[in-house]
Order: C-alpha cells, then structure tokens, then sequence
C-alpha cells in the first residue's frame, strides 16, 4: 500500500456533526501537499496552522525457537500454559538465560536500520504491577540499548496517480531487547481475568523512532517498510493480525516555531489501516481541542476501532515511575568484531557483528532497485512488486518464461492480475493463475497468436482456475486471430454497409469515428481481428 | 555465592534505590577484583534477596541491618528527602509497608549508609554496573528445552479456569494517603 504524504500542515476542516466526538465523516484536508513537508503560511480561514508531530515505539516479535531468557517454546495459538517454564512463571529460584538467536537477531536489525552496535550493552529492570507479569518487572535494555541512532527510508506518493513517489526518511532512537508479557483474557461478566504465560519472555526488538513525522500516512509508510525489512531479515515475521508486531503512537501538535506540544500515546492498533486512522483521528481530536482554548493532557488513549477514535485508557494515573535498576542477574552483553575478536575463544559463545554484516540479505530497497535497473520498469512498479507479497517473484518468474518485454509484463501483473487478487483477498501465492499459465498466454500474444482483447477473455477464463491452459481455452473459445486477409475484409466492408450515418461522419472529416467501426469489427470478430490490420483495411476502403 | 558477595549484592540493591531517590546517578566504588565463585552457570540457581513484593500487604523491606534500629518521633520523618510523600510514593509503588517508624527509620539509616559513599572521589571511574563483569554473559542455543508443565504450574494456584491463571479484572490501586488507615500504623 503506497501512501500519499500530507505535507506537514493540518487546519481545522473538520465539520462539526451532532456527535461531536467520534463523527464518521473523514475530515478533509484544506491544503494540498508540500512534498518537502515544510509548513505552508496561513491561508484564507485565518487560522494559524498546525504542526502535527507523529512519533513510533514500535515492539517486534523476534522469530526464534525459545524464548529469551528460557528454554520454553515460542509458538501462537498453543493451549494456554503450556509453554512457560518455570522462570517464565516467576518461580523463585530461577535465572535468566540469553537465547544467541535474540542478540543475532537485534543486531541484523540494527546493522539493517544503519545503527551503531554498542558493543557492550546493559539490562535492567523495569518494574510495574500487572497480572500477566508475574515477576513485577520486566527485563529490559534501558541505560544502553543494544543498538542506537540509525535511520529508517520509506516512500510515499504525492499524488493520488502513484506517480511520483518521494523518500523521507526517520530517525531511530535505539534498538533494544525485552522480555514479553503474558496474555490477560478479560472476562467481565465474571469480573475476572484469565492469564496465558505462553507469550511471557518471548524476546521483543523495541524499535524506538524519533518524532519526525507528521501524519498518519508517513507512520503507516514507515511502519510498512520496517516490516517489509524485519521479514527480509527473518529477525521477525512482523504480521500484526498475530501480534508479533506492536505500535505504539506518541502525536503532538504545535504552531510552527513554537516549542512541541503535550504528546499523547496512542495504543492497540491492531494494522497498518488502523495505525493510519487513529493517527489522523489523534491529530484532528487535538487540534480541535487546543482551537476551542481547552489543553491536551498527556495520557494514554486507546483506539477504538470500530468507532474510529481514540479514547482515554488509564485514568489520573499520571507519570508511571517504573524505578529502573540494574538487571543484578545478568553481567553485560559483550558483542565483538573482526578486529576485536579475541584468539582462542569458543565461537558459540561468541557474536561477530562483521560476520553477521557479511550475511544479510539484500533490504527491500536493494531489492527495488535492482528490479529497476535489470528489468528497466518504474521506481513505482518496483515499489509495488516489492510490497505486495511473493509478487515479485511471480513476476521475476514469468519474465524468465516468457519473451515479452519485462516492460509489458508488468502492466498485466500490476493491473490485471494484481487488481483480481485484490478483489478476492488473496496474495501472489494463492493466485489461481500461476506464473507458468501466465507466461503462456502472454506468450500466445507475442506471438500473435491472439490479441489482446482475447488475451484478456482468456485471463478471465483461466482465473475461474479449473485446469485449462491458455492454448486449450483459444482454442475451445475460437479466439485465435482471423489470419485469413479476405475474412477480413469481408467482415469491414459488412460493417461499413451497416454503417452508412458513421461513414458518412469519417468522409466529412471527423477521423476520430473510425475508433468505432473498429469497435464494431472487434465485437463481429469476437477479438479475433488484429486492431491495426482492421484499421487499415477500413481505411481503405472509406477511401475509395 | 559467599557471605561477602551477598553483602555486595545488597549494596548494589540500596545503591539502586538512593540512586532512584535521588533522581540521578550514584557512582559506585570499585570493591575490588575477587569476583562470585566461578561455578559453571546453570539455569536454576540459590535465588538471594528479600522474598518477592506480592500484590499484598508485605514484611517492611528489609535494606541493610546496621546503625541503630533507634525509633524517631514522626516529626522527624519529615526531615531530609524521606518524607511522607516518598514514603507513600513508594509504597504505592513497590506494595511494601513500613509499618511503624522503626522501618522508616531503617530505611533512613540505609540511604545515610550509602550516602557515604559520596565521600569518595570517583573522578574519571567507570561506574559499576555488576560484580559479575568480568564474567562473560553466557549465550545459550536456540533449542527448545522447557515448557508442557501445565499442571505443575497451575498446582499452586487458588483459583484456575480451563488451565488460564485467574486474576482481579485489573490492578486494585493502594486507596489514598487519607483513605488509608494502615499507614504508619505502627508509630
């Protein structure tokens, strides 16, 4: 999902329904987009405008066998309780343990987002009272995170077309490891809460980005490339609908020049629709609220989804004091490489960050750009075919099959075949048409075999998916094109007979209405007729 | 671990916690380079420190047993940085009580003891961050080693639904300094 850049600038267009609060309609934006972002001055309404400030912690789920700091299973949907160890359950008598996949995975993350390693970082401590933490604190990286000051490049399109694509870019705060907490079931017709320790101490990256964005497309476009990156990394599967990757909003707003307003922090956003949604939602919510001379308080909101909005989660709970201290169980994490790597060590033991630099795999941005240098298609159908999953390689498969010029094979993946999926939910791997069929019947039509109005009934056919090959549906429907040169011309001239009032039209001047005896000869042929023969052949003979 | 470990453990803990007092950082005095015995580390271990903080009513916390256990007249609680407020604050925080000003008093002694380590000129040291740093933190394998001990894990539990642990719908906040009559009970 490519998204469009807002700018930088809000004012307050938002109608006034009689709900007030959460009213469906979607506030439309007064200002057109400034691709720069900067703001614009103050238009006709008079009033100031407005500086949203947009800022992300953003919670993945690392992709590893065990959790953490124990040996326990990490899986979803597993029955509840089965899969904590004793440690996970807070049993006294139990430590902490590193899992190495944990560190390795950090790292790729951070080396991925251009961050400094530290090569020694800290655990501590942070301590708050919840049913689903069973120790009363959870095992974070608060004083030196194991990653820090990277940065973070996405794309939006300015314009509604998909046209024109700009980059932006976000700065990362640090990357951190951390412990998950458990899962807390509400169920309150019984006023009680059910809690599952499966998810307790499986490991988590905290990605924690600095507030430089300033709408909800920008967050969404950020947060879609970091999981395009998380899953190219295979450091975490970052599918949202499971949990395994969490945002967090943190939106403010000021006049320009001004210092940053009172933030507040948005959270259960379950998608990237939603993240989109309660941002702007957040933004407007506070704008209106400064315009009618009231303050933003710095709380916690959640979002609701089925409204649309946000709305207040803990109530007078103010700032959370979480007294954090000293992991005492764990001494510091030690990460090496090439040069400081000491001589006769164990290498399980150890974690090399140039080894691991040497091994990742090519980021969704490499990707983009070999797509475009290799196949000579556009930034945004390279933009595309790498967002969409498993589309690229449908389309890298059949370029390979076919002889059409990858050039052309990419309008009938991004329109035909993309916009089918679409409709039916599903992705490049559950298409019915695979990439064999596909080149087949692309290959028919760069031959000549069929033309293109036929080559699309054939698409059709073959996306019913009941086993037929492009040849055989041809050959079933008689949609080869008419080859025969008097065929043809017989089936013009029945037109032109037809036709007296549009070939009166055509000898007077107006040129433009052969298009439609075209038409008229396309639809008497079924799509067997070779468009460009058939306009020749009408053209001479209305010019005799 | 030795009896001079686990004295150095708990400075660690009361360094923490003048540290939080204070809102900024203490810097702690390198004591010296015998480190923990050098046992291989395993994964269940003699767990040390005071007993785990339970939503409830708990002991007074227990920071280091030295000085005078002398009682104070309330007033004088009301002196330096321990005051009423902190004392509530924490109690909200860490659900322990102090329960009469003996334990306050403690409390007072400890950040007194461990304030004296200001005295000392720590120019240019780099603070201690564990007395296990010359260790090497232990990576373990990516294996599945623990877990499906569903039942031995619900045993201990009061009240269980269908294998899930069952808590109060949300956290019972400690009721207001006004409200609450168990405050200092004991002075």
């Amino acid at each position: 999902m490519a998204a469009r850049g807002c700018g930088g600038v809000w004012r307050r267009a938002l109608q006034r329904g009689p709900g007030g609060s959460c009213s469906a309609s979607r506030p439309r934006r007064a200002v057109a987009c400034n691709a720069r972002g900067g703001a614009v001055p103050v238009g006709q309404s008079g009033l100031a405008p407005w500086v949203p400030v947009v800022g992300l912690e953003i919670h993945a789920q690392i992709t590893s066998n065990s959790k953490l700091f124990s040996g326990s299973q990490v899986q979803f949907a597993a029955p509840p309780n089965s899969l904590v160890s004793f440690f996970d359950a807070s049993l006294p008598g139990t430590l902490p343990v590193l899992n190495r996949r944990c560190v390795e995975a950090a790292v790729m993350t951070g080396l991925a987002l251009n961050c400094t390693i530290n090569k020694k970082s800290l655990f501590d401590r942070k301590h708050y009272f919840y049913a689903d933490l069973p120790a009363g604190y959870q095992i974070t990286q608060q004083r030196v995170p194991i990653a820090v000051n990277g940065s973070l490049s996405y794309s939006l399109c300015i314009d509604n077309k998909m046209s024109q694509m700009v980059t932006k870019t976000v700065r990362i705060k640090q990357i951190q490891l951390e412990q998950d907490s458990g899962k807390s079931l509400h169920d309150d017709a019984r006023s009680q809460t059910l809690v599952d320790l499966n998810r307790a101490g499986v490991g988590l990256m905290e990605v924690v980005m600095e507030p430089d964005m300033c709408c909800g497309e920008e967050a969404a476009a950020a947060v879609r490339e970091l999981q395009l990156i998380l899953q190219t990394l295979g450091s975490s599967q970052a599918i949202m609908a499971e949990g395994q990757l969490r945002v967090d909003a943190n939106v403010s707003v000021h006049h320009p020049g001004e210092p940053y307003g009172v933030r507040t922090e948005v959270k259960n956003i379950n998608s990237i629709r939603f993240l989109t949604k309660a941002v702007d939602y957040e933004i407007q919510r506070q704008i209106k609220e400064l315009e009618n001379g009231g303050t933003v308080v710095n709380e916690t909101r959640a979002f609701d989804s089925k409204l649309g909005c946000t709305v207040p989660m803990r109530d007078k709970e103010g700032k959370q004091d979480y007294r954090f201290m000293p992991e005492p169980n764990l001494p510091p994490l030690i990460l090496y490489d090439a040069k400081s790597l000491p001589a006769n060590v164990n290498h399980q033991q150890v974690v090399n960050i140039d080894w691991i630099h040497e091994r990742l795999p090519d980021l969704p941005s490499v990707k983009r750009a070999k797509l475009v240098e290799l196949y000579g298609i556009l930034p945004e159908h390279s933009f595309t075919l790498v967002n969409e999953d498993g589309l690229m390689e449908f389309f890298e498969d059949v370029v390979k099959r076919t002889q059409m010029k990858p050039k052309k094979v990419i309008g009938w993946i991004l329109s035909d075949l993309l916009s089918h999926l679409k409709q039916h939910s599903l992705t490049a791997n559950e298409s019915p048409i695979s990439s064999f069929l596909l080149a087949d019947l692309l290959n028919l039509l760069e031959n000549g075999d069929i033309s293109s109005s036929a080559a699309k009934q054939v698409f059709e056919e073959l996306w019913k998916g009941e086993g037929k090959t492009p040849l055989e549906i041809v050959k079933e429907k008689q949609l080869e094109l008419i080859q025969d040169q008097e065929e043809l011309e017989q089936i013009c001239q029945a037109v032109i007979d037809e036709r007296e009032k549009e070939v009166m039209a055509i000898k007077e001047g107006n040129k433009k209405v052969i298009n439609k005896l075209i038409g008229l000869v396309r639809k008497a042929t079924r799509g067997r007729a070779n468009p460009l023969l058939v306009k020749q052949i009408l053209e001479k003979k209305l010019s005799e | 671990m030795t009896p001079r470990n686990r004295f150095r453990w708990r400075v660690m803990r009361v360094l923490a916690l003048c540290r939080w007092l204070r809102g900024g950082t203490v810097r702690a005095l390198r004591l010296g380079a015998a480190a923990a015995s050098s046992a291989p580390p395993s994964q269940v271990r003699q767990r040390l420190g005071p007993c785990r903080a339970v939503p409830c009513r708990a002991v007074p916390c227990h920071a280091i047993r030295g000085g005078n256990g002398l009682s104070s007249p309330v007033c004088a609680l009301l002196q330096d940085s321990v005051t009423v407020e902190v004392l509530d604050h924490l109690e909200r925080l860490a659900l322990v009580d102090f329960r009469d000003a003996e334990g306050v008093e403690r409390l007072r002694e400890a950040v007194r003891f461990a304030e004296r380590l200001r005295e000392v000129n720590t120019e240019g040291i780099e603070p201690l961050d564990s007395v296990l740093e010359d260790r090497c933190l232990y990576l373990r394998e990516d294996d599945v080693t623990e877990g499906n001990c569903t039942a031995e894990l619900l045993k201990n539990a009061r009240e269980k639904v269908e294998e899930y642990f069952v808590a109060p719908p949300g956290n019972i906040p400690l009721p207001e300094l006004e409200e609450r009559d168990t405050f200092l009970k004991g002075s």
